[in-house]
């Protein structure tokens, strides 16, 4: 049996901590932008107003009792179901586009678990301090200043995810309204239920759990690895150039290069520190010359780029499912290796195609494969599909079903008569009158009875019977008809159904 | 699991030893399972607490959790947890939602009911659900009828009349249909002749010989078909005597017959044997008045009414 499997296959391995070190750069300014932006986003939008005849004044509200969602000027009703299903084919396809393309973006920059999970580092790292900090806290024993930071932590991530979970539940209900009752004790009982469980899965997801929801929970992170191909963009550890011919070395402060394997991350971070006040790009080149001379690669085995990686892996072992591609580690080495003049990109967007080049040529996006065109153009279609779905929508819905229980009646004279119920939804924002009128069949064998026209409520259906008289002579040559809805001064929007008609003689 | 891992463990016994040597393994369950079990046995102690669950006595022990709701009647009933008391709240509760809509059901006259379009709607789903709990049995689903059976409530004859009033009426008191037999009093060839004669009067082929012996024999006191029927056929609408002049037959199964031969016959049938099975029953007092009133205002609009 091979050493050291038994370990691996321990069916629970308890979680080694990561305490994340920050950083500065492009990809950390670009994260927080999208951080922000969501935040803003998600947390202010459901007190947003928007003036409605009939409904709460609130931008967003997932009107559930009402089965409608209101959506700015949109009121989407469960008949559009299809908009939905559009929506969540072009997000799939996005998905699978962008992650051709780049790699895992959305696990990286977007998705809520990093970005909750950011958010609640940040909190982490005001309360206890750097990482260096933290580690020393998490290291000693239960005193005082350990309960209070700890606690005072813990206490606000529960804040944090309180407020989460309340924010959802101000979607689906007026806000300002919500905040009163909620308080109050006023509130539905499913509002209570939704943000406590939200809250308690932020807490667990986003304080708790962290990587291993990305790692051992989520689908889409796993899947997605799938959708890699050679000249898929990733964040990759240039390794020729990091390890050379006999690996990477420490840089020790005014020694030059020591040929010595790192033991302590703490240590580096001195060295650095101190070089930096040394450095400058011509003794950077110098020193560079000097590596490759001896037969050293360019990575300094700072250990940065671990530290600061949220899903506590080192990139320089090559890509890997745990890898969230979010680009901290690109902005520790740049930062390391512009400390000593050495030209950045050790760590860098590229694809394996390019790094297995002898010489690889600059990283750039390569778009021009058959997968990443059909994705695109997939991507278009549906979109283009889904806005002139929406921008075309009707004011009403109207369903027209033949009556078939019996499909047709011999009246007294031996007239046959069949009947319809029509059933119109008003999907605009005021009442509205609709006549009812018919194509195809002679003038007066219509029979609406009382309603020859009805007005219905915004949001509301309405039932109209619908009876068809015609002689046998006529009903024999009449096998369908059109009934024409016609929202009353609006003749633009007539909406025809072509319906049966049944006689005894065409009984099958 | 490998060989080093089993070694390095040292195994447990219960620690007693029988007959010198003989000893137990012994072998605790998992942690995880244990847990479980204290776990499910705090949730039975909450579950007790909360709904019935022990027999005590000739009762049982109710648990802390109660269903109230208002019955029909106005009063207030409070039982302990149970899936009864749970479908009457729910039963109560659904009543409660559609009292309103009764109430203004009961509060207009039929004519505003039909034309008031959120009423009509509530007629149309009230009302076929009181139809199909109802009526349906004999009159099927979509009100069609049986023919030779059930009048079939979609068409425009009404046999005692189809105004909302009427509707009312047979709905409340019920209907005797009652046609006496007419083999008792006259042969076969006079009711050969009535069975061509009626034929004739709605365009069915007939032996016209026969059909002018049977016009003077519908009005004759031989035969006396006009007392019900009218001289003219057409039906005497109070006591439910069927308009002979259209195309409409309940009874006869005309419609059903492929030769005109097979249509006469089936009219002779008629005559000869009499009709005593036109029931049906009354509805006052196994509905209430506002039920029927609905039922009322969706029979009518089944066929149009008169």
């Amino acid at each position: 049996m091979q050493k050291g499997l038994e370990d691996q296959l321990g069916l629970y391995q308890k979680r080694i901590p990561i305490f994340t070190r920050s950083v500065k750069g492009r990809f950390r300014r670009f994260k927080t932008a999208v951080l922000v932006l969501a935040y803003a986003i998600y947390f202010l939008l459901p007190w947003v107003p928007w003036s409605r005849l009939d409904a709460p004044a609130q931008a967003l509200l997932f009107d559930l009792p009402g089965r409608r969602f209101l959506i700015f000027g949109l009121t989407v009703y469960p008949q559009d179901v299809i908009w939905l299903a559009l929506l969540l084919f072009i997000a799939a396809i996005l998905l699978f586009f962008v992650t051709g393309l780049v790699g895992r973006a959305f696990c990286g920059y977007f998705c809520f678990q990093t970005l909750w999970t950011d958010f609640f580092i940040w909190i982490e790292r005001k309360i206890q301090g750097e990482r260096p900090a933290r580690v020393r806290l998490y290291r000693q024993p239960w005193n005082r200043e350990k309960i209070l930071k700890i606690g005072s932590t813990h206490a606000l991530w529960l804040l944090a995810s309180f407020w989460t979970g309340l924010t959802f539940v101000a979607y689906f209900t007026y806000a300002p309204q919500l905040m009163v009752d909620f308080f109050t004790g006023k509130a539905a009982a499913a509002a209570y239920i939704t943000a406590s469980i939200l809250t308690l899965a932020t807490y667990a997801a986003a304080g708790l759990m962290r990587e291993q929801i990305c790692t051992y929970v989520c689908p889409y992170g796993r899947f997605q690895s799938v959708m890699y191909e050679p000249e898929t963009l990733a964040v990759h550890y240039d390794a020729k150039r990091g390890e050379g011919a006999l690996g990477r070395a420490v840089v020790r402060a005014g020694r030059g290069i020591v040929v010595e394997r790192r033991r302590a991350g703490a240590r580096a971070g001195e060295a650095v520190a101190a070089e930096r006040r040394h450095a400058s790009v011509g003794a950077g080149q110098r020193a560079l010359a000097e590596r490759h001379e001896k037969g050293f690669g360019d990575c300094v085995d700072c250990g940065l780029c671990v530290q600061v990686c949220p899903v506590g892996i080192d990139i320089r072992d090559g890509l890997q499912y745990k890898c969230i591609s979010c680009g901290l580690c690109i902005d520790a080495c740049n930062t390391i290796m512009d400390s000593f003049g050495f030209p950045r990109g050790l760590i860098r967007y590229d694809s394996e195609k390019n790094l297995a080049l002898p010489t690889p040529a600059a990283p750039k996006v390569q778009w021009k494969r058959l997968k990443t065109i059909g994705y695109g153009v997939a991507l278009v279609l549906m979109s283009a599909y889904l806005v002139y779905s929406v921008a075309t929508r009707g004011s009403f819905d109207r369903a027209v079903n033949q009556i078939r229980q019996p499909l047709y009646v011999v009246l007294s004279n031996g007239d046959i008569r069949n009947r319809y119920q029509i059933r119109i939804t008003n999907k605009a924002a005021q009442e509205q009158t609709y006549v009812i009128s018919a194509r195809g069949i002679p003038a007066d064998a219509l029979d609406l009875g009382n309603f020859r026209e009805i007005t219905i409520k915004p949001g509301h259906s309405g039932l109209v019977q619908a009876s068809v008289r015609l002689p046998p002579a006529v009903a024999a040559q009449t096998k369908r008809f059109d009934l024409i809805i016609t929202p009353q001064g609006k003749p633009a929007e007539a909406n025809t159904e072509s319906v049966r008609f049944d006689t005894p003689g065409k009984r099958p | 699991m490998s060989e080093q891992k089993l070694q390095s463990q040292t195994v447990q016994t219960t620690g007693h030893a029988w007959d010198g040597d003989l000893q137990e393994y012994n072998n605790p369950l998992p942690v995880w399972w244990v847990y479980t079990f204290y776990a499910t046995v705090v949730f039975a102690l909450i579950y007790w607490t909360i709904y019935p669950s022990w027999p005590f006595g000739k009762g049982w022990i109710g648990g802390v959790s109660n269903i109230t709701y208002v019955n029909s009647e106005g009063e207030t009933k409070t039982h302990s947890w149970n899936t009864r008391a749970l479908l009457m709240a729910d039963m109560n509760k659904a009543a409660a939602a559609q009292k309103p809509y009764f109430d203004k059901v009961q509060a207009m006259p039929y004519e505003q009911i039909a034309k008031d379009p959120e009423m009509s709607g509530f007629i149309l789903s009230a009302g076929k659900a009181l139809f199909a709990d109802n009526c349906a049995p004999c009159h099927q689903a979509g009100g069609q009828g049986v023919v030779s059976f059930f009048p079939n409530l979609t068409d425009d004859d009404w046999l005692y009349g189809g105004s909302y009033e009427v509707i009312h009426a047979t709905l409340m008191g019920g209907r005797r249909g009652y046609m006496p037999a007419f083999n008792e009093v006259l042969s076969g060839e006079q009711i050969d002749q009535l069975a061509n004669y009626v034929a004739s009067l709605s365009n069915i082929g007939h032996d016209a010989g026969k059909a002018a012996a049977g016009d003077v024999l519908f009005r004759s006191e031989t035969a006396a078909c006009y007392y019900c029927h009218n001289s003219d056929g057409k039906g005497r609408k109070d006591i439910g005597a069927p308009n002979l002049t259209d195309n409409i037959w309940l009874w006869a199964d005309v419609l059903g017959a492929e030769s005109d031969e097979g249509k006469v016959s089936s009219i002779r049938g008629v005559i000869a044997t009499g009709l005593n099975k036109g029931v049906m029953p009354a509805w006052a007092g196994r509905l209430s008045p506002e039920q029927i009133k609905v039922l009322t205002v969706y029979v009518h609009e089944l066929g149009g009414g008169q």
